[in-house]
């Protein structure tokens, strides 16, 4: 019995303890103090250096850090000057000469000039440079187009392009044309991914590996010093945690909610923003060999799959029907006049049945996850069932994201018949000129891994990027949408709706159609 | 006892070798490569073959293997690719994270277990015995990531009384109190199966004790019960809790994966899951190595105790 009673002193005892200590704990738990910004993200950052990277899940930070020669005007993809005030396009679109901001300085205190951009430039496209070897720059390739980059005078820089190209100003505004402090990179060499300096509205504070990212307002930004203190963005990989940690009140913003979750946050203690961006998620098929070489096979799978119960039941309302190869959110470059398949199973049938083929049998690789894929297992599972419900026999072979990228992208012959994909671009070209060109087969470099081919489409493709008119060039890319839906190359399956969530502490924050995060006009109480 | 502690360390040298080649083979066998992981879903496969002959992943296997193993005996655990960091100082960093969770889990769970067994047995069929049983069978048999994320549920989401997530706050001191509050549920969570294990084997291990001719002889002499259960008994019964405590150890050990994971803790575990996710070969190659190294160490302090306790056992 004094074993028992001692016992029972103990718990007591220990009981007390931990109840004080957990009131205590109270009224500190959960709160983030005003004008500091604590942004929920979805992994940790790979480096801070614009480019050398290529995830959104980092972009989010760098847009914050770093400014271009332009950029997209708010809630658009229309470019506005930024680093640069203005510029003048030479008649045959091959020289580009850039008017820069005066008395801009990086966050180190070194002056922002035409040199600063040349050396940005030459480090990731002249494999010479003292500096190429801080990369790999995966996206340079945006910039393949450019001969020369050269100061004409302090403020004053002029490209020279190879040959006319339209998007070239677009992707200047992308996170791979921000401008780093050369001074920086000279003095951190590779570990500048660590010690980014730009001129941005906010200036790199500090990384706390596996913990948070923290930058503050530059009071000397050039555009306005931002209402925020400080952001700090935190890596919360796992989603459900990333969920408690926003009921919880441990962060004010978070993105990328998982759609189960979006229930969560009705209410008025938290938001939900939404804003449709340039993503495409389509199916590309093998054109090369097996069923899906005939034309109506291709359709009948673009009519077989109901589109509309996939983004309303799988996605829950995230993502709306794709038409066509070119996403809505490219507003001036989209053909309003294009209707999605619309799911029709009959209509499925009949053109298996006139094609001669009634049960073909199909390979479908998933991928478990990726860049923009949003839920691919479940819509593999669903799109496969939709698939079989018309007479396709589909074997799905699932990879994870690297695997999976390693097998489509050298191109699906003797691998698959289909395959899933997504892109998230800046501009209404890159994504059919690197994937619906003949010229962009796997064999020579591009992503048109199902083989492709029209030469109308071609011919299309490489008049608009040499367009320097967007009136002519919006023509263009909607006869393309026309052509290219027709023939079907792809099962057009969904366009992605971002979204966010904030408490309801945070005012004037947006999602942008580009997919960043600008938080300079963003304020927390 | 030194010849035995030498002999013990040469005998894991073979090992941490063996482990050594299955992490690396284990490695190459997965599918994925590190280049497509670095350059993103714009990786063409001359870019590809291109950077992974920057990262020396062209050379034969065997070759690949000889160099890492050469560099890693000299302290050179090679740099994270998705890190951009020294291999050794991120697992360092991580692992010392992992020891502040696994070791408090430890801790929580030797304690509360040891005892939970001496009171069963020492009420043996009485109701405390039943009450810690039960409590004991429910511990064991609830996944403790699930109950991490009711844990979450229950006393971040709804009651807001500790952190959801992460280590130290991210505003404020990071003094003890603040680690304390974030550590309470991991460390909670992570500890609870251990202890239902511990407590288990300590009240069989006392059981048997307790009915042994010394606990008689020592009762006759008119020991009070309380001495007799924790200095006679309890002592007597260490020998055979000990070994236990040490596969428990490894088990809070590589139990802090999953807690990690679910409360965003900034050690090794989730760094592995990261890295795996990642194909961040080396940071997982030097990950794995290096707890395999704790594993075995932790084992050879085990014996090595035990040894000292029992001078039964030869060394």
């Amino acid at each position: 019995m004094a074993l028992l009673s001692w016992t029972r002193r103990m718990a007591l005892a220990g009981g007390t303890a931990l109840s004080l200590a957990l009131a205590a704990g109270l009224p500190a738990a959960a709160q983030t103090p005003p004008g500091v910004l604590v942004v929920g993200q979805v992994a940790e950052p790979q480096a801070l250096d614009p480019h050398a990277v290529t995830a959104v899940n980092d972009f989010r930070i760098l847009m914050n850090v770093y400014d271009g020669l332009v950029r997209y005007a708010s809630g658009t993809l229309e470019v506005e000057p930024a680093l640069a005030t203005d510029w003048e396009i030479s008649e045959d679109g091959t020289v580009y000469t850039f008017s820069l901001r005066e008395g801009v300085t990086f966050h180190d205190g070194s002056p922002f000039n035409a040199e600063a951009v040349v050396f940005n430039f030459e480090r990731m496209l002249n494999e010479d440079h003292p500096y190429h070897d801080t990369g790999p720059f995966p996206l340079s390739f945006f910039f393949s187009s450019v001969d020369s980059v050269e100061a004409v005078d302090d403020l004053t820089v002029r490209f020279t392009l190879t040959a006319p190209y339209a998007p070239f100003l677009s992707n200047l505004a992308y996170p791979t044309g921000l401008i780093v402090s050369p001074a920086a990179v000279r003095e951190h060499g590779a570990e500048f991914g660590r010690n980014p300096s730009g001129t941005g509205p906010f200036t790199f504070t500090e990384w706390r590996s596996n913990e948070a990212v923290v930058i503050e307002a530059n009071p000397d930004y050039w555009d306005g010093a931002p209402d925020l203190q400080a952001v700090v963005f935190r890596p919360i990989t796992d989603a459900n945690t990333r969920v408690a940690e926003m009921l919880s009140g441990g962060i004010d913003l978070m993105v990328e909610v998982p759609p189960v979750a979006l229930s969560e946050f009705q209410g008025d203690a938290f938001e939900i923003v939404e804003q449709a961006g340039p993503h495409v998620w389509f199916l590309i098929l093998n054109m090369r060999e097996g069923p899906f070489t005939e034309q109506a096979v291709r359709q009948a799978a673009n009519y077989a799959i109901n589109k509309t119960a996939l983004v309303e039941d799988v996605l829950e309302g995230t993502a709306e029907v794709a038409a066509g190869p070119t996403p809505p959110a490219f507003a001036w470059a989209y053909n309003e006049e294009l209707e999605p398949y619309p799911y029709d199973p009959d209509r499925a049938r009949e053109l298996l049945a006139e094609a001669g083929v009634e049960n073909p049998e199909i390979t479908f690789f998933v991928t478990e996850g990726g860049s923009g894929m949003l839920d691919p297992v479940a819509m593999g599972t669903a799109i496969q069932a939709d698939l079989e419900a018309v007479g396709f026999d589909v074997t799905i072979e699932t990879y994870e994201w690297n695997t999976f990228l390693g097998r489509v992208n050298p191109g699906l012959e003797g691998e698959a018949d289909a395959a899933q994909m997504a892109w998230m671009t800046n501009d209404p070209d890159t994504l059919p000129y690197l994937a619906l060109r003949t010229e962009a087969w796997p064999e020579q470099g591009g992503f048109n891994s199902g083989y492709y081919s029209n030469p109308e489409v071609d011919a299309l493709l490489e008049e608009a990027r040499t367009a320097t008119d967007q009136d002519r060039r919006a023509e263009l890319y909607r006869e393309m949408q026309v052509i290219v839906q027709e023939d079907a190359p792809w099962v057009f399956v969904a366009n992605w709706v971002q979204n966010a969530v904030t408490s309801d502490r945070v005012e004037g924050f947006a999602l942008e159609p580009s997919f960043f995060l600008l938080l300079d006009d963003v304020a927390k109480n | 006892m030194t010849r035995y502690i030498l002999r013990r360390l040469i005998s894991a040298i073979p090992v941490l070798l063996g482990i050594s080649v299955i992490v690396f083979a284990i490695m190459a066998l997965i599918p994925g490569d590190p280049a497509t992981a670095i350059l993103g879903s714009y990786a063409t496969p001359e870019n590809v073959a291109r950077l992974n002959e920057d990262l020396g992943l062209d050379k034969p296997l065997i070759q690949q293997y000889f160099i890492w193993l050469g560099n890693m005996l000299q302290g050179d655990f090679g740099r994270s690719f998705a890190l951009n960091r020294p291999v050794l100082d991120e697992v360092v960093e991580r692992f010392n994270a992992t020891l502040v969770l696994a070791g408090t889990s430890f801790v929580l769970c030797s304690v509360l277990g040891i005892v939970a067994g001496v009171i069963s047995a020492a009420n043996q069929y009485a109701w405390p015995d039943k009450g810690i049983t039960f409590v004991v069978l429910l511990g064991i048999s609830i996944p403790s990531f699930f109950l991490g994320m009711m844990m979450i549920l229950t006393f971040a989401v709804n009651l807001r009384w500790f952190p959801a997530s992460g280590m130290w706050p991210i505003f404020g001191d990071r003094d003890l109190f603040a680690l304390i509050r974030h550590l309470t549920l991991p460390a909670l969570a992570l500890s609870v199966v251990a202890t239902g294990v511990v407590a288990r084997l300590s009240r069989s291990a006392m059981l048997e004790v307790l009915r042994q001719d010394f606990i008689r002889t020592a009762r006759a002499k008119g020991v009070p019960e309380r001495g007799v259960i924790w200095r006679h008994a309890l002592r007597a019964a260490m020998v055979s809790i000990i070994p236990v405590l040490g596969i428990q150890a490894g088990f809070v050990l590589s139990g802090a994966v999953y807690i990690e994971v679910v409360f965003q803790w900034p050690g090794i575990g989730r760094m592995l899951v990261d890295a795996i996710l990642r194909r961040d070969i080396l940071l997982v190659q030097g990950g794995v190595v290096f707890v395999a190294a704790c594993y075995v160490f932790f084992n050879i302090v085990v014996d090595v105790a035990q040894s000292l306790l029992d001078p039964r056992i030869k060394t």
